[in-house]
């Protein structure tokens, strides 16, 4: 033993370290991120076999395009609140920024701009409005929760006062097209080749590039990304004007597939914004997510509110539906992570281990 | 005592440290807002001063105030609860429903109402405190769940006047030395709440985990009953809201107050309760909630157009924090000015 050859204990300890130096593979990195998202697959594949015994119907080319065109501006929503909620910030102002584009496109219509010029004004009103809301969390560092109620109201005040009561609806077919018409001679809507564009735009920023990783840095730990260079307020507005840029755009698809302008457009679609994004693995306090996992919640969501027209309930009670949907899948992951811990206390004979003694509780 | 604290800041002008007691107190700024802006209107619209006027302003306002007080004691202990308005338009329906059936007396369906919304409130603290989530995750869900849930209730029925016992309505419009009725009761609610705030043990709690859960829990505070009440006492107060809300507005339909969470957090938020938790007043809460009614009502009487409201109300939320947080860095500079002095 005390003899032994010099070179074991230093390669027991590189063996050791391997697998910390060593960056995770593939397969290990994408187990630990993967499994909500298989849950999904599941509950996707679970609801699509529902669908079926409900309607024969259910697959088929113009119920698939039904289905995708009903949520596509909710879905693009999605994709930039998806980052917002990894930097640990939130963007409840989407719904009004909906309402306020369809709002604008129609009044400038009705006053008789060129449908391109006015389709590009809305647009660079949505990057002003993402822009105030980015200004006020980054610059005068207030939280985003009361900044973007605060322009929830002031977005859909402003298209209450440019629009008032009225609907413009008489828009060129050609627009209205896109909103609800697919790509001639197959099932896939116009918009849907739309939200898979950004959605590869999306997932590669999110996950393959240094903007992506910042995001994530900044979600983790604020302070530990800001020593390590990241300009945590500038990239968080960038966030917040791609986000009413999206917004803005999305009230163009909508007021397209409505083909009518109004300023209540949008109304209550912040909910189902936020529910994809939750549905989807998000961590709503931040750090944690993935755009895939989005992506499969938007399929998700839209297949449960299909079925739910399908079998005849209303509006209202969908409403519902996602409001529980909400509350499940924040509820789920956390009892999950109770029955790890529980499992294993089990195993090992043990109440309670030390660290979770509650406030207040006495140490016997 | 009162020696030692008055030596630093007496080295600044006397109308410096007005103006910084002032800003520092959002009471006393709102209330000099308020009589500036109530001055205003008078001047263009003598109207505003008449009995009736004020009598409307002012008890519209109360219900707002009384919600207003129970949302900022969730928002003191950073959390937020968005299903307010659900909870407030399904009392109301709830109640009305109950007496159009005239099974139950007048103050047995009051207290439905109140039970109703005590109940519902407590389920918002038992799901956000047992499996310890966002509350403004949840609330979000509870606040198409409650508004599902009228709209079941209702069952595509309205509720009016004509259906109710005789005397249902008429609390609204009574008065006490010219005082509304529904003042008396919101001033009731603000002045027990305070007192709540400042007197007991669950007051202190209130506000320790507001400003630091963790640190609240190593002194023996139990943060997740101190949420969970709060947000029971949110709901109870959000179902005293829906039963005036009913006396107040004749007609009731599922998708009364739909949209008035905004107006509720505006008045929480302008009253000073800061979002980030563990400070503000449900005094200045209420005082929120009277500000709001008054632009309102200004708005009315110089016939501005009523689509003006909501973009007024965001314009005043997102002044009000920014103002909030300029005048903290400020302090935040003197203070560390007259440390280096």
């Amino acid at each position: 033993m005390t003899d032994s050859p010099s070179s074991t204990p230093a390669a027991s300890v590189a063996a050791a370290d391997e697998p910390v130096l060593s960056r995770p593979g593939f397969l290990q990195r994408f187990s630990g991120m993967a499994r909500w998202e298989v849950l999904l697959l599941v509950v996707l594949g679970l609801l699509v076999l529902e669908g079926t015994r409900l309607s024969k119907y259910f697959i088929s080319g113009s119920n698939f395009s039904n289905l995708i065109t009903a949520v596509m501006e909710v879905a693009i929503c999605a994709l930039p609140e998806t980052l917002i909620i990894i930097t640990g910030e939130i963007d409840l102002s989407v719904e009004s920024m909906i309402g306020l584009s369809s709002a604008l496109l129609g009044w400038l219509w009705a006053a008789g701009v060129q449908l391109e010029v006015a389709i590009l004004i809305v647009l660079v009103v949505g990057i002003l409005g993402g822009l105030l809301n980015g200004l006020l969390v980054s610059r005068v560092a207030l939280p985003s929760l009361v900044v973007t109620i605060g322009t929830l109201a002031l977005f859909r005040g402003l298209a209450d006062v440019i629009l008032g009561p009225t609907a413009i609806s008489n828009f060129p077919a050609a627009f209205t097209a896109f909103g609800f018409s697919t790509i001639p001679g197959t099932p896939v809507p116009f918009t849907l080749v739309v939200f898979v564009i950004l959605g590869a735009v999306f997932w590669t920023v999110a996950h393959a590039t240094w903007i992506g990783r910042q995001i994530f840095a900044v979600g983790k730990n604020k302070d530990a990304a800001r020593y390590s260079g990241v300009r945590v307020g500038t990239l968080k507005m960038a966030l917040f004007v791609v986000s009413g840029l999206v917004a803005a755009f999305a009230g163009v698809i909508l007021t397209s597939r409505f083909s009518s302008a109004t300023a209540d457009n949008g109304t209550g679609l912040t909910l189902v914004v936020v529910t994809i994004v939750v549905l989807g693995g998000v961590d709503i306090n931040g750090g944690k997510g993935t755009i895939p996992g989005v992506i499969l919640a938007v399929f998700t969501l839209a297949t449960l509110q299909n079925e739910l027209t399908l079998a005849g309930v209303s509006s209202e009670y969908q409403a519902v539906a996602v409001g529980l949907l909400l509350i499940a899948s924040v509820t789920v992951p956390y009892l999950a992570r109770q029955i790890g811990p529980m499992v294993e206390r089990v195993r090992a004979g043990r109440r309670q281990p030390a660290d979770s003694i509650g406030p207040g509780e006495i140490v016997s | 005592m009162a020696a030692n604290t008055a030596v630093a800041p007496a080295r600044r002008s006397v109308a410096a440290r007005v103006v910084t007691t002032v800003g520092r107190s959002r009471e006393l700024t709102l209330f000099g807002v308020m009589i500036v802006l109530s001055l205003g209107v008078t001047v263009r619209a003598p109207q505003f001063l008449s009995p009736s006027n004020l009598t409307e302003v002012t008890t519209l306002a109360a219900i707002m105030a009384i919600a207003a007080v129970g949302e900022a004691l969730v928002i003191i202990t950073k959390n937020v609860d968005l299903s307010v308005e659900s909870t407030i338009g399904l009392t109301a329906f709830v109640v009305a429903d109950i007496l159009s059936q005239h099974t139950l007396s007048v103050p047995e369906a009051w207290a439905a109402g109140l039970g109703l919304g005590l109940v519902l409130g407590m389920a918002n603290g038992a799901v956000i405190t047992l499996f310890r989530l966002p509350s403004i995750v949840v609330t979000l869900g509870t606040l198409s769940i409650y508004r599902g849930l009228a709209f079941f209730v209702a069952g595509g029925r309205e509720m009016n006047l004509a259906q109710m016992p005789a005397g249902y309505s008429n609390p609204s419009s009574q008065t006490f030395f010219g005082i509304p009725l529904f003042v008396l009761v919101a001033v009731a609610v603000v002045v027990v709440v305070a007192l709540l705030l400042r007197l007991t043990p669950f007051g202190r709690h209130l506000y320790a985990v507001g400003s630091n859960a963790e640190a609240a829990s190593v002194i023996g505070i139990r943060s997740r009953v101190t949420v969970f009440l709060a947000f029971s006492l949110c709901g109870l107060l959000a179902g005293l809201a829906g039963v005036l809300w009913g006396m107040e507005f004749g007609t009731i339909y599922a998708t009364s107050a739909s949209g008035i969470v905004l107006q509720i957090v505006a008045a929480v938020v302008v009253g000073g309760v800061m979002i980030s938790g563990g400070s503000g007043t449900v005094v200045g809460a209420a005082l929120g909630a009277l500000f709001l009614g008054l632009i309102n009502n200004a708005l009315l009487l110089l016939l501005m157009p009523q689509e003006l409201l909501q973009a007024i109300y965001g314009g005043v939320i997102l002044i009000a924090v920014s103002a909030d947080a300029l005048l903290q860095r400020r302090e935040r500079r003197i203070a560390a000015e007259t440390i280096v002095r």
